[in-house]
Protein backbone atom coordinates (compact mmCIF):
# COMPACT_ATOMS: atom_id res chain seq x y z
CA UNK A 1 0.00 0.00 0.00
CA UNK A 2 2.20 2.87 1.18
CA UNK A 3 5.93 2.89 0.52
CA UNK A 4 8.46 1.76 3.10
CA UNK A 5 10.08 5.21 3.03
CA UNK A 6 6.85 6.82 4.16
CA UNK A 7 7.04 4.81 7.36
CA UNK A 8 10.82 4.73 7.71
CA UNK A 9 11.26 8.49 7.87
CA UNK A 10 8.96 8.64 10.90
CA UNK A 11 10.79 5.90 12.87
CA UNK A 12 12.45 8.25 15.40
CA UNK A 13 9.05 9.69 16.26
CA UNK A 14 7.09 6.45 16.26
CA UNK A 15 9.72 4.38 18.14
CA UNK A 16 11.23 6.96 20.48
CA UNK A 17 8.65 9.75 20.82
CA UNK A 18 11.14 12.24 19.32
CA UNK A 19 9.41 15.61 19.17
CA UNK A 20 10.34 19.26 19.36
CA UNK A 21 10.14 22.27 21.65
CA UNK A 22 9.88 25.98 20.86
CA UNK A 23 12.47 27.56 23.18
CA UNK A 24 10.98 31.01 22.55
CA UNK A 25 7.70 30.22 24.33
CA UNK A 26 8.54 26.84 25.90
CA UNK A 27 5.75 24.87 24.20
CA UNK A 28 6.40 21.20 23.37
CA UNK A 29 5.24 19.47 20.17
CA UNK A 30 4.45 15.86 19.43
CA UNK A 31 4.31 14.96 16.61
CA UNK A 32 7.16 17.39 15.94
CA UNK A 33 6.41 20.79 14.48
CA UNK A 34 9.08 22.99 12.98
CA UNK A 35 6.89 26.11 12.95
CA UNK A 36 5.51 27.16 16.36
CA UNK A 37 1.81 28.14 15.96
CA UNK A 38 2.24 30.79 18.69
CA UNK A 39 5.61 32.33 17.76
CA UNK A 40 5.59 31.41 14.05
CA UNK A 41 8.83 32.65 12.41
CA UNK A 42 10.13 34.09 15.72
CA UNK A 43 10.08 30.63 17.32
CA UNK A 44 13.39 28.80 17.89
CA UNK A 45 12.84 25.04 17.60
CA UNK A 46 14.96 22.33 19.24
CA UNK A 47 14.62 18.54 19.38
CA UNK A 48 13.06 16.97 22.47
CA UNK A 49 12.65 13.31 23.37
CA UNK A 50 9.54 12.72 25.45
CA UNK A 51 9.58 10.36 28.45
CA UNK A 52 6.17 9.16 27.34
CA UNK A 53 4.62 9.40 30.78
CA UNK A 54 1.17 10.92 30.74
CA UNK A 55 -2.53 10.40 31.32
CA UNK A 56 -5.66 9.40 29.41
CA UNK A 57 -7.79 12.37 28.27
CA UNK A 58 -10.52 10.39 26.48
CA UNK A 59 -10.91 6.92 24.97
CA UNK A 60 -13.02 4.46 23.02
CA UNK A 61 -13.02 0.74 22.30
CA UNK A 62 -12.73 0.05 18.58
CA UNK A 63 -14.98 -2.90 17.66
CA UNK A 64 -14.99 -2.42 13.90
CA UNK A 65 -11.71 -1.48 12.22
CA UNK A 66 -10.11 -1.15 8.81
CA UNK A 67 -8.41 -4.22 7.31
CA UNK A 68 -4.95 -3.74 8.85
CA UNK A 69 -6.43 -3.60 12.35
CA UNK A 70 -9.38 -5.99 12.07
CA UNK A 71 -7.49 -8.89 13.74
CA UNK A 72 -6.81 -6.78 16.84
CA UNK A 73 -10.41 -5.81 17.63
CA UNK A 74 -11.61 -4.99 20.17
CA UNK A 75 -8.81 -2.60 21.13
CA UNK A 76 -8.67 0.48 23.33
CA UNK A 77 -7.85 3.75 21.57
CA UNK A 78 -7.16 6.90 23.56
CA UNK A 79 -5.98 10.47 23.45
CA UNK A 80 -3.00 10.64 25.80
CA UNK A 81 -1.68 13.87 27.27
CA UNK A 82 2.09 13.70 27.82
CA UNK A 83 3.38 15.32 31.01
CA UNK A 84 5.09 18.04 28.92
CA UNK A 85 1.68 19.02 27.49
CA UNK A 86 1.22 17.69 23.96
CA UNK A 87 -1.51 15.18 23.20
CA UNK A 88 -1.43 12.23 20.84
CA UNK A 89 -3.72 9.42 19.73
CA UNK A 90 -2.54 5.90 20.60
CA UNK A 91 -3.66 2.39 21.45
CA UNK A 92 -3.66 1.31 25.07
CA UNK A 93 -2.38 -2.10 26.08
CA UNK A 94 -5.13 -2.91 28.56
CA UNK A 95 -8.59 -4.42 28.64
CA UNK A 96 -11.66 -2.32 27.78
CA UNK A 97 -12.81 -2.59 31.42
CA UNK A 98 -9.56 -1.20 32.76
CA UNK A 99 -9.37 2.17 30.98
CA UNK A 100 -10.43 5.34 32.83
CA UNK A 101 -10.21 9.05 32.10
CA UNK A 102 -7.22 10.44 33.99
CA UNK A 103 -5.49 7.03 34.18
CA UNK A 104 -1.67 7.33 34.28
CA UNK A 105 0.13 5.61 31.39
CA UNK A 106 3.67 4.77 30.26
CA UNK A 107 4.94 4.01 26.75
CA UNK A 108 5.53 0.47 25.43
CA UNK A 109 7.04 -0.59 22.10
CA UNK A 110 4.62 -2.77 20.14
CA UNK A 111 3.55 -3.96 16.72
CA UNK A 112 1.02 -1.45 15.38
CA UNK A 113 -0.24 -3.09 12.18
CA UNK A 114 0.61 -5.32 9.24
CA UNK A 115 0.32 -3.55 5.89
CA UNK A 116 -1.92 -5.72 3.71
CA UNK A 117 -0.42 -8.06 1.14
CA UNK A 118 3.04 -6.46 1.13
CA UNK A 119 3.33 -7.82 4.66
CA UNK A 120 5.31 -4.87 6.02
CA UNK A 121 4.92 -4.91 9.79
CA UNK A 122 4.76 -1.49 11.43
CA UNK A 123 6.00 -0.91 14.95
CA UNK A 124 5.45 2.05 17.19
CA UNK A 125 4.48 3.31 20.62
CA UNK A 126 1.45 2.16 22.54
CA UNK A 127 0.69 2.98 26.16
CA UNK A 128 0.12 0.76 29.20
CA UNK A 129 -1.41 1.55 32.60
CA UNK A 130 1.38 2.94 34.83
CA UNK A 131 0.64 1.33 38.16
CA UNK A 132 2.97 2.58 40.92
CA UNK B 1 -20.32 42.70 -3.19
CA UNK B 2 -23.60 41.70 -4.89
CA UNK B 3 -26.53 39.95 -3.24
CA UNK B 4 -26.83 36.33 -4.37
CA UNK B 5 -29.84 34.01 -4.65
CA UNK B 6 -30.42 30.30 -5.17
CA UNK B 7 -32.70 29.98 -8.22
CA UNK B 8 -32.76 26.21 -8.71
CA UNK B 9 -32.13 22.96 -6.83
CA UNK B 10 -31.81 19.28 -7.74
CA UNK B 11 -30.97 16.20 -5.71
CA UNK B 12 -30.91 12.51 -6.61
CA UNK B 13 -32.43 9.94 -4.31
CA UNK B 14 -29.73 8.90 -1.80
CA UNK B 15 -28.81 5.29 -1.14
CA UNK B 16 -26.86 2.33 -2.47
CA UNK B 17 -27.36 3.03 -6.17
CA UNK B 18 -25.82 -0.04 -7.77
CA UNK B 19 -27.36 0.87 -11.15
CA UNK B 20 -25.99 4.42 -11.29
CA UNK B 21 -22.44 5.56 -12.01
CA UNK B 22 -20.70 8.70 -10.73
CA UNK B 23 -21.54 10.40 -14.04
CA UNK B 24 -25.18 9.25 -14.01
CA UNK B 25 -25.70 10.65 -10.52
CA UNK B 26 -24.19 14.00 -11.32
CA UNK B 27 -26.05 14.43 -14.61
CA UNK B 28 -29.34 13.56 -12.89
CA UNK B 29 -28.89 16.17 -10.13
CA UNK B 30 -27.52 18.84 -12.48
CA UNK B 31 -30.35 18.40 -14.96
CA UNK B 32 -32.94 18.69 -12.19
CA UNK B 33 -31.35 21.89 -10.89
CA UNK B 34 -31.18 23.54 -14.33
CA UNK B 35 -34.78 22.57 -15.09
CA UNK B 36 -35.89 23.89 -11.70
CA UNK B 37 -34.10 27.19 -12.41
CA UNK B 38 -35.21 27.40 -16.04
CA UNK B 39 -31.60 28.02 -17.00
CA UNK B 40 -30.13 26.90 -20.33
CA UNK B 41 -26.74 25.20 -20.27
CA UNK B 42 -25.05 27.93 -22.29
CA UNK B 43 -25.98 30.55 -19.67
CA UNK B 44 -23.75 28.87 -17.07
CA UNK B 45 -20.50 30.72 -16.47
CA UNK B 46 -18.86 28.40 -13.98
CA UNK B 47 -19.32 25.21 -12.02
CA UNK B 48 -17.92 24.04 -8.68
CA UNK B 49 -18.16 20.42 -7.66
CA UNK B 50 -17.64 19.16 -4.12
CA UNK B 51 -16.10 15.70 -4.12
CA UNK B 52 -14.03 14.07 -1.40
CA UNK B 53 -12.41 11.07 -2.94
CA UNK B 54 -13.32 9.99 -6.46
CA UNK B 55 -9.70 8.85 -6.65
CA UNK B 56 -10.23 6.28 -3.90
CA UNK B 57 -13.86 5.42 -4.62
CA UNK B 58 -13.86 5.17 -8.44
CA UNK B 59 -10.18 5.72 -9.34
CA UNK B 60 -11.02 8.93 -11.17
CA UNK B 61 -9.45 12.34 -10.60
CA UNK B 62 -9.98 15.54 -12.61
CA UNK B 63 -13.70 15.36 -11.98
CA UNK B 64 -14.29 19.09 -12.58
CA UNK B 65 -13.72 18.65 -16.30
CA UNK B 66 -15.41 15.23 -16.35
CA UNK B 67 -18.59 16.67 -14.92
CA UNK B 68 -18.67 19.69 -17.24
CA UNK B 69 -18.16 17.29 -20.14
CA UNK B 70 -20.98 14.89 -19.20
CA UNK B 71 -23.24 17.82 -18.35
CA UNK B 72 -22.93 18.60 -22.06
CA UNK B 73 -20.92 21.76 -21.53
CA UNK B 74 -17.55 20.79 -23.02
CA UNK B 75 -18.13 22.85 -26.17
CA UNK B 76 -18.99 25.90 -24.03
CA UNK B 77 -15.61 25.56 -22.27
CA UNK B 78 -17.02 26.72 -18.93
CA UNK B 79 -14.80 27.10 -15.87
CA UNK B 80 -15.30 23.93 -13.81
CA UNK B 81 -13.48 23.37 -10.51
CA UNK B 82 -13.39 20.50 -8.04
CA UNK B 83 -13.46 21.52 -4.38
CA UNK B 84 -12.21 19.13 -1.67
CA UNK B 85 -12.49 19.37 2.12
CA UNK B 86 -13.49 15.80 3.04
CA UNK B 87 -17.14 15.72 4.21
CA UNK B 88 -17.33 19.55 3.91
CA UNK B 89 -16.53 19.49 0.17
CA UNK B 90 -20.14 20.34 -0.74
CA UNK B 91 -20.38 23.26 1.68
CA UNK B 92 -17.15 24.72 0.33
CA UNK B 93 -18.31 24.21 -3.25
CA UNK B 94 -21.44 26.25 -2.44
CA UNK B 95 -19.29 28.94 -0.83
CA UNK B 96 -16.98 29.15 -3.86
CA UNK B 97 -20.00 29.52 -6.16
CA UNK B 98 -21.41 32.21 -3.86
CA UNK B 99 -18.11 34.12 -3.92
CA UNK B 100 -17.94 33.89 -7.72
CA UNK B 101 -21.40 35.45 -8.12
CA UNK B 102 -21.08 37.95 -5.25
CA UNK B 103 -17.80 39.24 -6.65
CA UNK B 104 -19.37 40.01 -10.01
CA UNK B 105 -16.96 37.76 -11.89
CA UNK B 106 -19.69 35.26 -12.80
CA UNK B 107 -23.47 35.54 -13.16
CA UNK B 108 -24.99 32.06 -13.37
CA UNK B 109 -23.01 29.47 -11.42
CA UNK B 110 -23.73 25.84 -10.51
CA UNK B 111 -22.61 24.49 -7.12
CA UNK B 112 -22.71 20.71 -7.02
CA UNK B 113 -21.57 17.79 -4.92
CA UNK B 114 -21.28 14.12 -5.78
CA UNK B 115 -19.93 10.95 -4.22
CA UNK B 116 -20.13 7.39 -5.52
CA UNK B 117 -19.07 5.31 -2.51
CA UNK B 118 -20.41 1.79 -3.10
CA UNK B 119 -18.18 0.81 -6.03
CA UNK B 120 -15.60 -0.28 -3.42
CA UNK B 121 -16.11 -2.62 -0.46
CA UNK B 122 -16.84 -1.42 3.06
CA UNK B 123 -13.22 -1.86 4.20
CA UNK B 124 -11.91 0.30 1.38
CA UNK B 125 -14.52 3.01 1.95
CA UNK B 126 -13.82 3.08 5.70
CA UNK B 127 -10.13 3.46 4.86
CA UNK B 128 -10.80 6.26 2.36
CA UNK B 129 -12.94 8.11 4.93
CA UNK B 130 -10.13 7.85 7.50
CA UNK B 131 -8.24 10.22 5.19
CA UNK B 132 -10.55 12.98 6.47
CA UNK B 133 -8.58 12.89 9.74
CA UNK B 134 -4.79 12.84 10.30
CA UNK B 135 -3.53 9.81 8.39
CA UNK B 136 -0.04 9.77 9.95
CA UNK B 137 -0.99 10.35 13.59
CA UNK B 138 -4.57 9.13 13.92
CA UNK B 139 -5.27 6.56 11.18
CA UNK B 140 -1.83 4.94 11.46
CA UNK B 141 -2.35 3.92 15.09
CA UNK B 142 -5.78 2.42 14.42
CA UNK B 143 -8.13 5.37 14.82
CA UNK B 144 -11.24 4.89 12.69
CA UNK B 145 -13.50 7.80 11.86
CA UNK B 146 -16.30 6.54 14.18
CA UNK B 147 -13.58 5.96 16.79
CA UNK B 148 -12.61 9.64 16.77
CA UNK B 149 -16.21 10.78 17.22
CA UNK B 150 -16.57 8.12 19.93
CA UNK B 151 -13.72 9.80 21.80
CA UNK B 152 -15.63 13.10 21.52
CA UNK B 153 -18.68 11.31 22.96
CA UNK B 154 -16.66 9.82 25.87
CA UNK B 155 -15.22 13.24 26.72
CA UNK B 156 -18.60 14.96 26.37
CA UNK B 157 -20.48 12.44 28.52
CA UNK B 158 -17.80 12.67 31.20
CA UNK B 159 -18.17 16.45 31.44
CA UNK B 160 -21.82 17.22 30.66
CA UNK B 161 -25.18 15.66 31.44
CA UNK B 162 -25.96 13.49 28.41
CA UNK B 163 -27.49 10.04 28.73
CA UNK B 164 -27.10 7.19 26.28
CA UNK B 165 -30.88 7.36 25.69
CA UNK B 166 -30.75 11.11 24.87
CA UNK B 167 -28.02 10.41 22.33
CA UNK B 168 -30.25 7.75 20.75
CA UNK B 169 -33.09 10.31 20.51
CA UNK B 170 -31.04 12.15 17.84
CA UNK B 171 -31.13 9.09 15.58
CA UNK B 172 -34.83 8.42 16.33
CA UNK B 173 -35.75 12.00 15.38
CA UNK B 174 -33.68 11.97 12.20
CA UNK B 175 -35.18 8.67 11.06
CA UNK B 176 -38.66 10.11 11.72
CA UNK B 177 -37.79 13.05 9.45
CA UNK B 178 -36.12 10.82 6.87
CA UNK B 179 -39.29 8.74 6.65
CA UNK B 180 -40.99 11.94 5.43
CA UNK B 181 -38.33 12.73 2.81
CA UNK B 182 -38.76 10.95 -0.55
CA UNK B 183 -35.02 11.10 -1.37
CA UNK B 184 -33.86 9.66 1.99
CA UNK B 185 -31.79 6.47 2.10
CA UNK B 186 -33.82 5.13 5.04
CA UNK B 187 -37.59 5.42 4.99
CA UNK B 188 -38.41 3.54 8.19
CA UNK B 189 -38.85 5.04 11.63
CA UNK B 190 -36.85 3.57 14.51
CA UNK B 191 -37.10 3.53 18.30
CA UNK B 192 -34.58 4.13 21.08
CA UNK B 193 -34.47 0.35 21.44
CA UNK B 194 -33.37 0.01 17.79
CA UNK B 195 -30.36 2.20 18.53
CA UNK B 196 -29.47 0.67 21.89
CA UNK B 197 -29.68 -2.91 20.60
CA UNK B 198 -27.58 -2.26 17.47
CA UNK B 199 -23.98 -3.45 17.51
CA UNK B 200 -21.21 -1.42 19.13
CA UNK B 201 -18.92 0.22 16.55
CA UNK B 202 -16.73 2.28 18.87
CA UNK B 203 -17.90 2.67 22.48
CA UNK B 204 -20.22 4.37 23.26
CA UNK B 205 -21.32 4.70 19.62
CA UNK B 206 -23.44 1.97 18.06
CA UNK B 207 -24.33 1.27 14.44
CA UNK B 208 -27.47 3.44 14.62
CA UNK B 209 -25.40 6.37 15.91
CA UNK B 210 -23.49 6.41 12.62
CA UNK B 211 -24.40 7.82 9.21
CA UNK B 212 -24.35 5.26 6.39
CA UNK B 213 -22.28 4.85 3.24
CA UNK B 214 -24.24 6.44 0.41
CA UNK B 215 -24.26 7.23 -3.30
CA UNK B 216 -25.79 10.51 -4.38
CA UNK B 217 -25.46 13.91 -5.99
CA UNK B 218 -26.97 17.34 -5.49
CA UNK B 219 -26.75 20.62 -7.40
CA UNK B 220 -27.99 24.18 -7.00
CA UNK B 221 -27.95 27.19 -9.34
CA UNK B 222 -26.91 30.63 -8.08
CA UNK B 223 -27.53 34.02 -9.67
CA UNK B 224 -27.25 37.69 -8.70
CA UNK B 225 -30.37 38.58 -6.68
CA UNK B 226 -31.18 41.42 -9.10
CA UNK B 227 -31.52 38.89 -11.94
CA UNK B 228 -33.10 36.06 -9.95
CA UNK B 229 -36.69 36.94 -10.80
CA UNK B 230 -35.94 36.51 -14.50
CA UNK B 231 -35.76 32.80 -13.67
CA UNK B 232 -37.96 32.10 -10.65
CA UNK B 233 -40.80 33.49 -8.56
CA UNK B 234 -39.26 31.99 -5.43
CA UNK B 235 -35.60 33.07 -5.20
CA UNK B 236 -33.93 32.23 -1.88
CA UNK B 237 -31.33 34.75 -0.77
CA UNK B 238 -27.93 33.74 0.57
CA UNK B 239 -27.75 35.89 3.71
CA UNK B 240 -24.35 34.64 4.90
CA UNK B 241 -21.49 32.41 3.85
CA UNK B 242 -18.77 31.52 6.36
CA UNK B 243 -15.94 29.02 6.60
CA UNK B 244 -13.41 28.18 9.32
CA UNK B 245 -10.59 25.71 9.94
CA UNK B 246 -8.95 24.04 12.94
CA UNK B 247 -6.24 21.45 13.65
CA UNK B 248 -6.47 18.36 11.43
CA UNK B 249 -6.07 16.00 14.42
CA UNK B 250 -8.69 15.79 17.16
CA UNK B 251 -5.99 15.44 19.84
CA UNK B 252 -4.58 18.91 19.02
CA UNK B 253 -7.88 20.74 19.63
CA UNK B 254 -8.28 23.26 22.44
CA UNK B 255 -11.35 21.34 23.65
CA UNK B 256 -12.28 17.79 22.53
CA UNK B 257 -16.05 18.34 22.84
CA UNK B 258 -16.32 21.80 21.26
CA UNK B 259 -15.78 22.24 17.54
CA UNK B 260 -14.09 25.65 17.61
CA UNK B 261 -14.35 25.85 13.81
CA UNK B 262 -18.14 25.52 14.13
CA UNK B 263 -18.16 28.28 16.75
CA UNK B 264 -16.01 30.54 14.52
CA UNK B 265 -17.93 29.89 11.30
CA UNK B 266 -21.25 30.34 13.13
CA UNK B 267 -20.21 33.70 14.60
CA UNK B 268 -18.98 34.92 11.21
CA UNK B 269 -22.25 33.84 9.57
CA UNK B 270 -24.46 35.53 12.20
CA UNK B 271 -22.40 38.74 11.85
CA UNK B 272 -22.59 38.72 8.06
CA UNK B 273 -26.37 38.20 8.09
CA UNK B 274 -26.96 40.58 11.02
CA UNK B 275 -28.87 37.78 12.76
CA UNK B 276 -28.65 35.81 15.99
CA UNK B 277 -29.45 32.15 16.77
CA UNK B 278 -33.00 33.11 17.81
CA UNK B 279 -33.71 34.28 14.24
CA UNK B 280 -33.08 30.84 12.69
CA UNK B 281 -36.28 28.88 11.91
CA UNK B 282 -34.59 25.58 11.00
CA UNK B 283 -31.08 24.19 10.66
CA UNK B 284 -29.45 21.32 8.80
CA UNK B 285 -26.45 20.28 10.93
CA UNK B 286 -23.68 17.79 10.17
CA UNK B 287 -24.83 14.71 12.13
CA UNK B 288 -22.29 12.22 10.78
CA UNK B 289 -22.69 10.70 14.26
CA UNK B 290 -25.38 11.40 16.86
CA UNK B 291 -22.85 13.10 19.15
CA UNK B 292 -21.96 15.47 16.28
CA UNK B 293 -25.54 16.83 16.21
CA UNK B 294 -25.44 17.42 19.98
CA UNK B 295 -22.18 19.39 19.69
CA UNK B 296 -23.36 21.32 16.61
CA UNK B 297 -26.59 22.57 18.25
CA UNK B 298 -24.51 23.97 21.12
CA UNK B 299 -21.54 25.23 19.14
CA UNK B 300 -23.85 27.15 16.77
CA UNK B 301 -25.20 29.02 19.80
CA UNK B 302 -28.72 27.56 19.98
CA UNK B 303 -28.22 26.58 23.63
CA UNK B 304 -25.50 26.35 26.26
CA UNK B 305 -22.95 23.54 26.37
CA UNK B 306 -24.46 20.46 27.96
CA UNK B 307 -28.12 21.27 27.17
CA UNK B 308 -28.62 19.77 23.70
CA UNK B 309 -29.33 16.21 24.88
CA UNK B 310 -32.15 17.34 27.16
CA UNK B 311 -33.59 19.64 24.45
CA UNK B 312 -33.53 16.78 21.94
CA UNK B 313 -35.33 14.45 24.35
CA UNK B 314 -37.93 17.20 24.99
CA UNK B 315 -38.67 17.48 21.26
CA UNK B 316 -37.36 21.03 20.81
CA UNK B 317 -35.37 19.94 17.72
CA UNK B 318 -38.14 17.76 16.26
CA UNK B 319 -40.59 18.72 13.52
CA UNK B 320 -43.09 21.00 15.27
CA UNK B 321 -40.51 21.98 17.92
CA UNK B 322 -39.06 25.47 18.45
CA UNK B 323 -35.96 24.70 16.34
CA UNK B 324 -36.39 21.81 13.90
CA UNK B 325 -32.96 20.26 13.28
CA UNK B 326 -32.26 18.08 10.24
CA UNK B 327 -35.73 18.04 8.72
CA UNK B 328 -34.21 16.16 5.74
CA UNK B 329 -33.37 13.25 8.02
CA UNK B 330 -29.82 14.52 8.30
CA UNK B 331 -26.76 12.53 7.35
CA UNK B 332 -28.07 9.76 9.59
CA UNK B 333 -31.31 8.91 7.76
CA UNK B 334 -31.17 10.85 4.48
CA UNK B 335 -27.68 9.42 3.86
CA UNK B 336 -24.18 10.84 3.56
CA UNK B 337 -22.60 10.79 0.09
CA UNK B 338 -19.76 12.88 1.53
CA UNK B 339 -19.14 15.39 -1.27
CA UNK B 340 -22.87 15.87 -1.92
CA UNK B 341 -24.00 16.38 1.68
CA UNK B 342 -23.28 20.13 1.93
CA UNK B 343 -25.29 20.80 -1.24
CA UNK B 344 -28.15 18.53 -0.16
CA UNK B 345 -28.39 20.61 3.03
CA UNK B 346 -28.87 23.73 0.89
CA UNK B 347 -31.51 21.92 -1.21
CA UNK B 348 -33.42 21.01 1.96
CA UNK B 349 -33.36 24.55 3.36
CA UNK B 350 -34.44 26.01 -0.01
CA UNK B 351 -37.36 23.54 -0.18
CA UNK B 352 -38.40 24.54 3.33
CA UNK B 353 -38.17 28.29 2.61
CA UNK B 354 -40.20 27.85 -0.59
CA UNK B 355 -42.84 25.91 1.38
CA UNK B 356 -42.28 22.81 -0.77
CA UNK B 357 -41.17 20.34 1.92
CA UNK B 358 -44.42 18.38 2.02
CA UNK B 359 -44.93 16.22 5.12
CA UNK B 360 -41.83 17.64 6.80
CA UNK B 361 -42.65 21.33 6.14
CA UNK B 362 -41.75 23.77 8.92
CA UNK B 363 -44.69 26.21 9.04
CA UNK B 364 -43.77 29.79 8.15
CA UNK B 365 -40.04 29.10 7.75
CA UNK B 366 -38.27 32.26 6.56
CA UNK B 367 -34.63 31.79 7.64
CA UNK B 368 -32.65 28.55 7.53
CA UNK B 369 -29.06 27.53 8.23
CA UNK B 370 -26.72 24.82 6.94
CA UNK B 371 -23.70 23.45 8.86
CA UNK B 372 -21.24 21.18 7.04
CA UNK B 373 -18.17 19.66 8.76
CA UNK B 374 -15.00 18.20 7.26
CA UNK B 375 -13.21 15.49 9.26
CA UNK B 376 -13.68 15.80 13.01
CA UNK B 377 -14.01 19.58 12.73
CA UNK B 378 -10.91 20.73 10.83
CA UNK B 379 -13.13 22.48 8.26
CA UNK B 380 -16.59 23.93 8.80
CA UNK B 381 -18.89 25.79 6.41
CA UNK B 382 -21.99 27.62 7.66
CA UNK B 383 -24.56 29.27 5.40
CA UNK B 384 -27.72 31.23 6.20
CA UNK B 385 -30.49 31.48 3.62
CA UNK B 386 -33.66 33.53 3.77
CA UNK B 387 -36.80 34.66 1.97
ZN1 LIG C 1 6.64 29.32 20.44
Amino acid sequence: MSSVARFWRKIPQRYNLAGTQCTTCGRYFFPPRYLCPDCRRAGKIRQHRFSGLGKVVTYTVIRSASEQFEQMTPYVLAIVELDEGPRLTAQLVCSPDEVRIGMRVRPVFRRISADGESGVIHYGTKFAPDTP
Amino acid sequence: MRDVAVIGIGCTPFGEKWGSSFRDLFVQAGTMALEDAGVAGEEIGAMYVGNMSAGRFIEQEHVGALIADYAGLASDHIASTRVEAACASGGLSFRQAFIAVASGIEDIVVAAGVEKMTDVGTGASVDALAGAADREWEGFVGATFPGLYAMIATDYMNRYPLTREQLAEVAVKNHYNGARNPIAQFSQEITIETVLSSSLVADPLRLFDCSPITDGAAAVVLAPLERAREYTDTPVRVLASAQASDTIALHDRRDISTLDATVAAGKRAYAMAGLSPGDIDLVEVHDCFTIAEICAIEDLGFCRKGEAGRLTAEGVTALGGDLPVNTSGGLKACGHPVGATGIKQVCEVVQQLRGEAGRRQVDGARVGMTHNVGGTGATVAVHILGV
